[in-house]
């Protein structure tokens, strides 16, 4: 029996609409000074957490070419849940087919909950009782007009279907790690609308200590260094940090390029890393070793180790790639945006 | 009155310490100064700090810290005066030692800002200019020091270019220290393209806030030398205060404080402002270390920013100055900055300060203020042959 999950299929979406970080930075005042990204993509009118979820798990489906039914479990990890009580991932698992035999979750820790999906259904995979895992990982984030978090605060998401490795999976599993510890840098209350944050608190003590812990044991557990990954993809709540985390870490900009997607899109929290770890998948070739890092506010890292296997290159068609999903974009102002974010309340 | 001697000096790096609260701080840095002496009982403490009640919840310092660093009960107090906090510490033990009242005291400072939000720190900070008329209304320490500033520079036709080279100084000097919150070079050109914190002061003119917790033990000089070989005597001390809200002084491009406390320290030194070596000034902005340096009575009004341009600032220049980085780059606990700067001197005069010594510094000055001015307190020391 193989000890190894597998990826069988894969997709992401990420909504049209961009609103560029200058034109929040005129809104609060803020002409000439620093902005964390160039534009954030934002969900439209008529999108949420859920609709971007069945958007990247359909694309996920044709690419896995198998029958939603054999899909066994259906994680959302998110925390931008459009319901405070009642499943997302129901909505999901019905829009897909994979009901009603099916183990549904919405999973929360922050930017890392889709990596907990992760976690999750390679366990299911593994122990045979499920044929087909879907973890998704998406959000619709949040940030309070004026905060620092609102030039940031994304939407988008993407999709993995695990099952046990085989000549059929894209990509193998072959290590992981979660580092956890109690670091309270970013939360949301219940009944809130927007999140807080401890500001440069989220940075070293948050941060970059959780992702350079998780990579350095994943690291060290393999045997493996940073020049034996061919790419890396890390949390990217803005466009500095995940490429300070990789020089931290003795990664190159070449190795995280493919997936630093977060000055075209912005955070999309639980979605950051896993789309960009789409992204990734996107140009890899077989043989490729990957380094996924995601890092969840409250705080914690989760490090994987994924190889590409040869079928890759027979599933890249005709499934629309991540890059040429943000390519399709079309420029709001700042009125149309806080319309469609529900910003504006009578 | 007995003359006083610093036997040995603690400290911590500067910068933001996530995983030390201010307790461990403040023992971290009290148990290398207790090392170094080798004493074997501590008469008194004072504990120089500005905003623990607002940043921890945490006052009676005193009790706290003599407790934490395993102290057999001594008098132990909070000492408090804004900025100038750290300095009026050691004048608090420099009376006690002089006075005869207490052999071995230790005298420290700390700060831990990195505890509450950047607007918390502000207002923390704003609490030592005047509630009522000032912080109440939302003027911060850059605001209140952007005002000083455009008024200086209408008044003696000072460049921003020119002021500028004081936190270009700082950098260049912090450079070199293993334990400056920012140990790196800075340029004229990148403090003019910093963004403005309050018009006319940008970015880098400004101090940051910063955790650390720097010590002093004293004693008197004549049982000096049982504990080390290189005592560094304290051989002036003058503190002043002047109004604490700015629009009830005459003159905002002079800090009468600064002046008076200054005068008063040369005097028991029996040191003029030329024979100074080396000098911790207070370059909480740089126009307040500017003035700083005029007020000492080391440039003429008008006149410093040019003369650190021209050089004389630097080691080998007229006098030296925040050889580890002042405020600006070495950094500014606030209530620690005192204490830091007295520890920097005595590394001077010892001839351990590195690659920034100043060969031959027989004097060292330093100068502390509370708020804009409001507070001002100047320590001259000596080495002792």
């Amino acid at each position: 029996m193989t000890k190894e999950a597998g990826i069988i299929g894969y997709g992401a979406y990420i909504p049209m609409y961009r609103i560029k970080a200058s034109e929040i930075g005129k809104i609060w005042g803020n002409h000439n000074g620093h902005l964390p990204v160039m534009e954030k993509a934002v969900a439209g009118i008529d999108e949420d957490l859920v609709t971007i979820s069945v958007e990247a798990a359909k694309y996920a489906i044709r690419r896995a070419k198998i029958d939603p039914k054999e899909i066994g479990a259906v994680y959302i990890g998110t925390e931008s849940k459009p319901y405070a009580v009642k499943p997302s991932g129901t909505i999901v698992a019905e829009a897909i087919g994979a009901t009603p035999l099916v183990v549904t979750a919405d999973f929360e820790f922050a930017c890392k909950a889709g990596t907990e999906a992760f976690q999750a259904c390679i366990d299911h995979v593994l122990s045979g009782r499920i044929k087909y895992a879907m973890a998704i990982g998406a959000d619709t984030a949040q940030g309070r007009p004026g905060d620092q978090l609102e030039y940031t605060a994304a939407s988008g998401g993407a999709a993995f279907i695990f099952t046990k490795k085989s000549d059929k999976t894209l990509a193998y599993c072959e290590g992981a790690v979660s580092f956890v510890t109690d670091t309270p840098d970013f939360w949301r209350r219940a009944h809130e609308h927007y999140p807080m944050h401890a500001e440069r608190f989220t940075g070293e003590p948050a941060y970059f200590h959780h992702i350079i812990s998780s990579v350095k044991t994943l690291m060290e557990n393999m045997g493996l260094r940073p020049s034996d990954f061919k790419y890396a993809v890390f949390h990217q709540p803005n466009a500095k940090f995940p490429v300070k985390v990789a020089k931290k870490l003795g990664f190159t900009m070449d190795q995280i390029k493919p997936g630093l997607l977060s000055p075209e899109i912005g955070n999309c929290y639980a979605g950051s890393s896993l789309v960009g770890f789409a992204a990734t998948l996107d140009v890899a070739n077989p043989g490729d070793r990957i380094l996924l890092a995601s890092y969840g506010s409250g705080a914690g890292s989760d490090a994987f180790s994924f190889v590409v296997q040869d079928i890759i290159l027979e599933k890249r068609n005709p499934i629309p790639s991540v890059r040429s999903l943000i390519k399709v974009r079309r420029y709001i102002d700042y009125s149309i945006y806080v319309k469609f974010r529900g910003k504006i309340r009578a | 009155m007995r003359k006083v001697a610093v036997i040995a000096i603690g400290y911590t790096k500067i910068k933001e310490h996530w995983n030390l609260s201010i307790r461990d701080l403040f023992t971290e840095a009290a148990i290398t100064a207790l090392n170094e002496a080798a004493i074997d009982r501590v008469d008194a403490l004072y504990v120089g700090n500005m905003a623990s009640g607002y940043c921890q919840h945490q006052e009676h310092l005193g009790a706290l810290m003599a407790d934490y660093m395993g102290l057999k009960s001594p008098p132990a107090v909070k000492i408090e005066a804004a900025d100038a906090s750290g300095g009026m510490a050691l004048r608090e033990g420099f009376q006690a030692v002089a006075s005869g009242l207490h052999d071995f005291v230790v005298v420290g400072g700390v700060e831990k800002m990195s505890d509450v939000l950047t607007s918390d720190v502000t207002y923390a900070i704003a609490m030592g200019a005047d509630q009522e008329y000032e912080a109440f209304i939302g003027a911060t320490f850059a605001a209140l020091s952007a005002m000083v500033k455009r008024i200086y520079q209408h008044k003696y036709h000072v460049s921003d270019e020119l002021i500028a080279t004081l936190p270009v100084h700082c950098h260049e000097m912090a450079s070199k220290n293993p334990y400056a919150q920012y140990p790196f070079k800075i340029t004229v050109e990148q403090v003019l393209s910093s963004p403005f914190v309050a018009e006319p002061l940008r970015l880098l003119e400004c101090s940051s806030p910063g955790d650390g917790a720097a010590i002093l033990i004293l004693c008197p000089l004549e049982k000096a030398r049982n504990f080390t070989d290189t005592p560094v005597e304290i051989a002036g001390v003058g503190a002043a205060t002047d109004t604490i809200a700015l629009y009830q002084r005459d003159d905002l491009t002079t800090f009468k404080a600064i002046i008076e406390a200054a005068n008063m320290a040369y005097k028991m030194a029996r040191v003029e402002p030329g024979e100074v070596d080396v000098a911790e000034i207070h370059d909480s902005f740089s126009i307040t270390g500017i003035i700083s340096l005029e007020d000492l009575g080391f440039f003429e009004k008008g006149e410093a920013a040019k003369a650190i341009y021209e050089g004389e600032v630097a080691p080998g220049g007229k006098i030296a100055v925040n050889t580890f980085g002042g405020l600006k780059a070495r950094g500014h606990p606030a209530g620690a900055t005192g204490i830091y700067q007295a520890v920097e001197i005595v590394k001077q005069l010892r001839g351990e300060a590195g690659k920034n010594q100043v060969d031959g510094a027989e004097i060292g000055l330093t100068q502390n203020v509370g708020g804009v001015g409001g507070t001002a307190i100047v320590h001259i020391f000596r080495r002792l042959r």
